[in-house]
């Protein structure tokens, strides 16, 4: 298992949520969509503009942008 | 029998069925309006069961109750102010834990509650269980499977749902355990505020000690004044907590108890109320749609096409409905010509009545064409999409993703109105991207431009009529985001807010929902072209006719008159007497004189607009205005566009139908600009640009006023009526330039 940063999973990857690294406004907001320390989440796809970002969490498409993604910390399995 | 009053609210997130729970129930019964000072629609709906009559409340849709955003104010607020006897609470099946965070803040503030288990039949298809009576069980209030779509179940709920509203309950708190480390802190905030019986009876002590515990920004406001030292000292508890856990543990306390609703959540979830039957993986309906309509290649070009689409729509199909609706007035006004006798009446009533909120309503099947189509963009989370694909673009012009709805609803696809477009920008959190949005959703093609750019472009530019249109849009938007880029880096510097939203499923909207969202809009306008118009239409009229000509040229055209008519034989004057009012063949002679009066009094119409108090401001700034191509007659018009847009149209229709009041070979507005030599496609150019973005109507402005502030208002005045002059002045210079 590896910890990384949710801006930089590719498509259709999955992960569980290890933090979320920032309180304020921006931080409530990613916790009551359901972006909490152990939660599974999917990479869906990204916009034509690769930003923001589409994630499948609890049965619900959720979608951030690259910058907010950089406080969460996720841990996926190792590649190979 | 009793015939007890029940007041009941629905509350759930966004996207989970309220509204559509909230239609089936009271049907056309609902009453729109604002909440006092905000502008969050207020919806309130009436209906009977069995014998109790019932008032339900529409609360705005919401993730949260924390006071993050004026949504979750609004809905907590009223809560607390209005104590509904009951709170349904709407939870979507297929989403249920994320859903249920929503209801653990419920269960937190002690409201008597109720949940509507929504989309059960959704959640089915998806190979989810859920067994309800557990989930009832557990969470230790009732809960009712229903289906909002098809209203099965509703019976049921509602008759829950009296049942807990004539218990009376008091508010008691869940206990909801947020971790050691919280509880005790939590014990002992507790224990002070029940004592000094602070914030009491509106709020539980628990509630109010997780509320300083988030540090909710609302609450501690009302904490402080309803009694400071108190408060002071919760703070500084709260404070050294915070300070400790951000050490040892680097979290806020807000993260934690967060984190521990959904731990709450997700242990009842896991007793056994929710199972899967097949692999969480696998890929909904909707979904498969995205990996087309949010493809990275293919995404932009669908939207492309559905949005032009939706113009095809629009416009080919209304074209019948606004025939018989322009059919319509004119009958009328020939109705009025015919049995009113000549006079000022009978001039104010055709001039300023039919011919001024006729031509608003003329337009209204247009505009009923236009919201349904959004409304099914809407309705079937299409518009979210749009939102997610946007963001980027509408980030580099220093707005937001959710800018995308307040500019699609003030016109971004043409025939919105900015006044609901001013409002929707509510929603947007920075109040930086939210002003820069506020003040440039008036650029868009709202619809009361669409009937001008309609009239000019059919005029102009008959050929390629949808083309055009869609050209001009696309030219406001490039406007109205570049104008945004330009305040974001002058007047409206500062930093992004976030972007976290949800993809609602696709769903088929509901022909109900379409119809009543349809209807709402459509409404607003028709209220609209009734009072404001109408009042306006008669002033501009009054405007237009008074202080009418001096005696001396009245005598003149009098005298004018009398010589062509002697000028005549007798004979040739009582055949043009006798038939006047039939078009049918006269004499070549009869004819020539019937044309030289006409002439005349077309003359004198026109001296009489000249002389009038609108002619005089419109010939005061032709020297200026001619730089852009307008003569003093579209003066007026663009004059009366300052107090509504509709009413250019409507003042293009008076100046040019001044010229002859019997309306016989007048010919429609289009006619009558195309044939006049002051008119051509530069002008129109010109005329569309300016119209385009020159200051926003009176009740736009008025609300830019409550949304910031009056400065804000007459900044958004000038600044747009002198941008859309340079705008028009360098069209034409350099359009005659080029002939």
């Amino acid at each position: 298992m590896a910890e990384m940063n949710l801006r930089k999973m590719s498509r259709n990857q999955t992960g569980i949520i290890k933090a979320v690294k920032i309180g304020g406004e921006l931080g409530r907001r990613i916790r009551e969509m359901g972006l909490v320390p152990g939660t599974e989440i999917t990479i869906q796809g990204r916009a034509p503009l690769y930003d923001p970002v589409a994630l499948r969490v609890m049965g619900g498409t959720l979608t951030l942008r690259n910058h907010e993604a950089d406080h969460i910390i996720v841990e996926v399995a190792d590649n190979k | 029998m009793s015939h007890s009053k029940i007041t009941m609210a629905l509350a759930g997130n966004p996207n989970a069925g309220k509204t559509t729970l909230f239609n089936k129930l009271t049907g056309a019964r609902q009453h729109v309006g604002n909440y006092p000072g905000i502008t969050v629609s207020h919806k309130e709906g009436y209906f009977k069961h069995q014998d109790h009559k019932i008032i339900i409340t529409d609360l705005p849709g919401t993730y949260s109750l924390t006071a993050y955003s004026v949504e979750e104010i609004v809905s907590r607020d009223f809560l607390t102010n209005e104590k509904p006897d009951v709170v349904i609470n709407i939870v979507d099946a297929s989403n249920l834990e994320r859903n249920l965070y929503l209801t653990t803040q419920f269960l937190e503030m002690g409201v008597p509650l109720i949940i509507a288990l929504n989309m059960m039949d959704v959640a089915r298809d998806r190979g989810i269980e859920i067994r309800f009576k557990k989930l009832s069980e557990l969470l230790g209030i009732p809960v009712v499977p229903i289906i909002a779509r098809s209203g099965k179940g509703k019976e049921e709920l509602i008759s829950e749902a009296i049942k807990i509203a004539n218990k009376n309950l008091p508010l008691i708190s869940k206990d909801i355990s947020y971790g050691e480390d919280l509880d005790e802190v939590l014990m002992e905030l507790i224990d002070t505020i029940a004592e000094a019986s602070f914030l009491t009876p509106n709020y539980t002590p628990r509630f109010t000690a997780i509320k300083y515990l988030e540090h909710d920004d609302q609450m501690l406001t009302k904490g402080a004044e309803s009694n400071p030292e108190l408060a002071r000292h919760l703070e500084q508890t709260v404070g050294v907590v915070s300070d400790h856990l951000l050490k040892t543990m680097d979290v806020y306390p807000e993260a934690i108890i967060a984190d521990h609703r959904y731990g709450f959540i997700k242990s009842i979830v896991r007793q056994g109320v929710m199972t899967h039957k097949f692999d969480t993986d696998r890929l909904y309906t909707s979904d498969r749609i995205d990996k087309v309509l949010t493809n990275r290649l293919m995404g932009p070009v669908v939207m492309l096409a559905i949005l032009f689409g939706l113009y095809q729509f629009t416009f080919s199909w209304s074209e019948l409905p606004v025939l018989w609706m322009e059919g319509f007035f004119s009958w009328l006004g020939a109705t009025v010509e015919f049995y009113l006798p000549d006079g000022m009446l009978k001039s104010m009533v055709i001039s300023g009545v039919i011919d001024g909120v006729g031509g608003v309503l003329g337009f209204v099947p247009l505009i009923m064409f236009m919201f349904f189509g959004i409304a099914v963009l809407e309705d079937s989370g299409y518009l979210a999409r749009v939102a997610f694909m946007m963001d980027r673009i509408f980030r580099t012009f220093g707005l937001h993703g959710s800018s995308v709805m307040p500019f699609i609803v003030s016109g971004g696809i043409a025939g919105g109105c900015a006044v609901p477009g001013v409002m929707a920008t509510r929603t947007l959190r920075s109040p930086k991207e939210r002003m820069a949005t506020l003040l440039t959703v008036p650029f868009m093609n709202c619809g009361a431009k669409v009937p001008v750019l309609v009239l000019l472009i059919g005029t102009f530019f008959n050929e390629h009529k949808a083309l055009y249109m869609f050209l001009f849009t696309m030219h406001a938007w490039l406007v109205a985001l570049f104008a945004a880029k330009f305040l974001r880096m002058t007047v409206l510097k500062g930093e992004a807010t976030p972007f976290v939203m949800e993809l609602p499923p696709y769903r088929f909207p509901t022909f109900q929902g379409l119809l009543i969202h349809t209807w709402e809009r459509t409404w607003q306008y028709i209220k609209k072209a009734g009072t404001v118009i109408l009042g306006i239409s008669i002033l501009l009229w009054a405007l237009m006719t008074f202080p009418g000509l001096p005696d001396s040229q009245s005598e003149y055209y009098e005298t004018l008159r009398n010589q062509t008519l002697s000028s005549f034989t007798p004979h040739v004057q009582q055949e043009l007497e006798k038939r006047i009012s039939k078009s049918n063949q006269l004499s070549a002679d009869a004819e020539m004189l019937r044309n030289k009066l006409n002439l005349i009094d077309q003359q004198q119409s026109a001296a009489t607009l000249k002389n009038s108090v609108a002619g005089k401001i419109g010939s005061f700034f032709e020297p200026v205005s001619s730089f852009a191509g307008f003569d003093w007659r579209t003066n007026i018009a663009m004059l009366g566009g300052f107090a509504a847009k509709e009413v250019i149209i409507s003042t293009l229709g008076t100046v040019y139908s001044m010229g002859d009041l019997s309306s016989e070979n007048a010919g429609s507005l289009g006619q009558r600009l195309f044939n006049d030599p002051n008119w051509n496609r530069v002008v129109a150019v010109s005329a569309m640009v300016f119209i385009m973005f020159y200051a926003p109507c009176f009740v736009t402005l008025v609300c830019i006023a409550k949304e910031a502030s009056w400065k804000w208002a007459f900044f958004s005045m000038a600044f747009n009526t002198v941008f859309a002059f340079l705008a028009a002045v360098a069209i034409f210079q350099i359009g005659s330039l080029f002939g």
